[in-house]
């Protein structure tokens, strides 16, 4: 019985300004029925105005269990954000 | 090897004290897992067959209104059962299997659909009562600790209360009506009452699951806390409809704050789990006829996706 359509992410702009935004899964049996079917599971309250469709074979994730050293090097960089550096109070508009 | 486990098993549960989500890749127990596809798959399967019963109405639907609300209705349920189907498969099932699982009847999903909708009220009453008992059980759920489910729940958690506010309407409008179509209506409250209170499953004490599950914060309430709230809600909201609750024990309990009401009959909760209601067979051959009638379908759109494919491929090289 293996009628197993592939599997395709599903990404939903909500409104123009905003970037596409994961909502979930669906099958289908090619990209141009993905959009389609995008529409009816995703889309039926006017939730969007542009979909994006990707086969989930192909996305590539980092791996949770790598997390602490895959970002450890941002750790310890606090110069990267605008606290640390000390200014006295008076300046303004900076 | 074993020290190494009870610390992932450990680092698992302080994720989960602190409300952090869990998500498809992390290591989870595989208990969880499994408990979340048993779960997951359940609620999708209970969507899909959910649409069987009201389906029989969308043709005798008294008005144009009525039966596009209804076929929304309908859609969303099929919408809803794609959710939790994709949510299911993060944990890593594939869809075919929970199909298979639900053909076979290996699979369970919620016992209210295995009852006949056999009156137009009987749409109104599961509007109101079992979309109502429904939605009792998924609000908790939005906040549950796997975050695919928790992300689906949010989706349909809004759409559900369309549904029931319909179904209340439409019982609203039977209420101010002819004697007939009130009795229709009670009639209706009177079949739907009961199966309803079931849905929230066996009382606390035979539900030995549910330790497990509030630990793991899939579930956030007990069944009976539910059932307690679905009465307290329900017993105010039959006021409006001018409909009384066939249970003659419900009565204000001051102590408690809250409605006392009847012993339920969970030897018929039992007989329609294990097959013996009114329409399960009905129910899962109808399941079956679709999947089968569909298999033509199914193979088709492969095979034409197929050669736009090569198409695609051949003109390619040409050009």
């Amino acid at each position: 019985m293996n009628s197993n359509w592939p599997l395709w992410e599903i990404f939903v702009r909500s409104k123009q300004g905003l970037s596409h935004k994961h909502v979930g899964s669906l099958h289908a049996t090619d990209e141009e029925m993905a959009i389609q079917n995008a529409r009816d599971v995703y889309t039926r309250r006017n939730e969007g105005i542009s979909i994006w469709v990707v086969e989930s074979k192909h996305i590539t994730a980092s791996n949770p269990d790598e997390g602490e050293s895959l970002y450890d090097p941002a750790n310890d960089k606090v110069y990267r954000h605008p606290t640390f550096y000390n200014l006295p109070d008076e300046v303004k508009h900076i | 090897m074993e020290n190494n486990y009870s610390s992932l098993e450990e680092k698992f549960q302080a994720k989960i004290d602190a409300e952090i989500k869990i998500e498809p890749k992390d290591w989870m127990p595989d208990k969880y897992r499994k408990t979340l596809i048993r779960q997951i798959s359940q609620h999708a399967h209970s969507e899909i067959v959910g649409m069987l019963p009201e389906g029989n109405w969308v043709s005798r639907a008294p008005s144009l209104r009525r039966k596009v609300a209804l076929l929304a209705k309908v859609q969303d349920e099929a919408g809803h059962g794609l959710y939790l189907y994709s949510a299911a498969e993060t944990l890593g099932i594939d869809r075919d299997t929970m199909y298979e699982q639900l053909h076979s009847g290996k699979a369970k999903y919620s016992s209210i659909f295995n009852y006949p909708t056999t009156s137009w009220a009987d749409i109104g009453a599961i509007g109101w009562l079992v979309d109502g008992a429904a939605i009792m059980n998924q609000v908790p759920l939005c906040r549950c600790s796997y975050g695919p489910y928790a992300r689906a729940m949010v989706r349909v958690c809004k759409e559900e209360s369309f549904h029931q506010r319909q179904g209340f309407e439409i019982l609203l409008n039977l209420s101010k009506g002819t004697p007939e179509q009130q009795r229709m209506l009670q009639d209706a409250v009177n079949r739907w009452w009961w199966p309803s209170m079931m849905m929230f499953g066996p009382p606390d004490a035979d539900s030995p699951n549910t330790a497990l599950s509030m630990k793991w914060r899939i579930k956030r309430f007990t069944n009976d806390e539910l059932r307690q709230k679905f009465v307290d809600v329900c017993y105010e909201q039959a006021k409006t409809l001018n409909v009384t609750l066939p249970d003659p024990d419900i009565k204000w309990n001051e102590d408690r704050g809250h409605y006392d009401y009847g012993e339920i009959d969970w030897t018929e909760f039992w007989q329609v789990v294990k097959g013996n209601g009114p329409c399960n067979k009905q129910r899962l051959d109808t399941r079956r006829k679709a999947w089968e009638d569909g298999a033509w379908v199914r193979e088709a759109a492969l095979a034409y996706a197929e050669k736009k494919q090569t198409r695609k491929i051949q003109q390619s090289k040409v050009a």
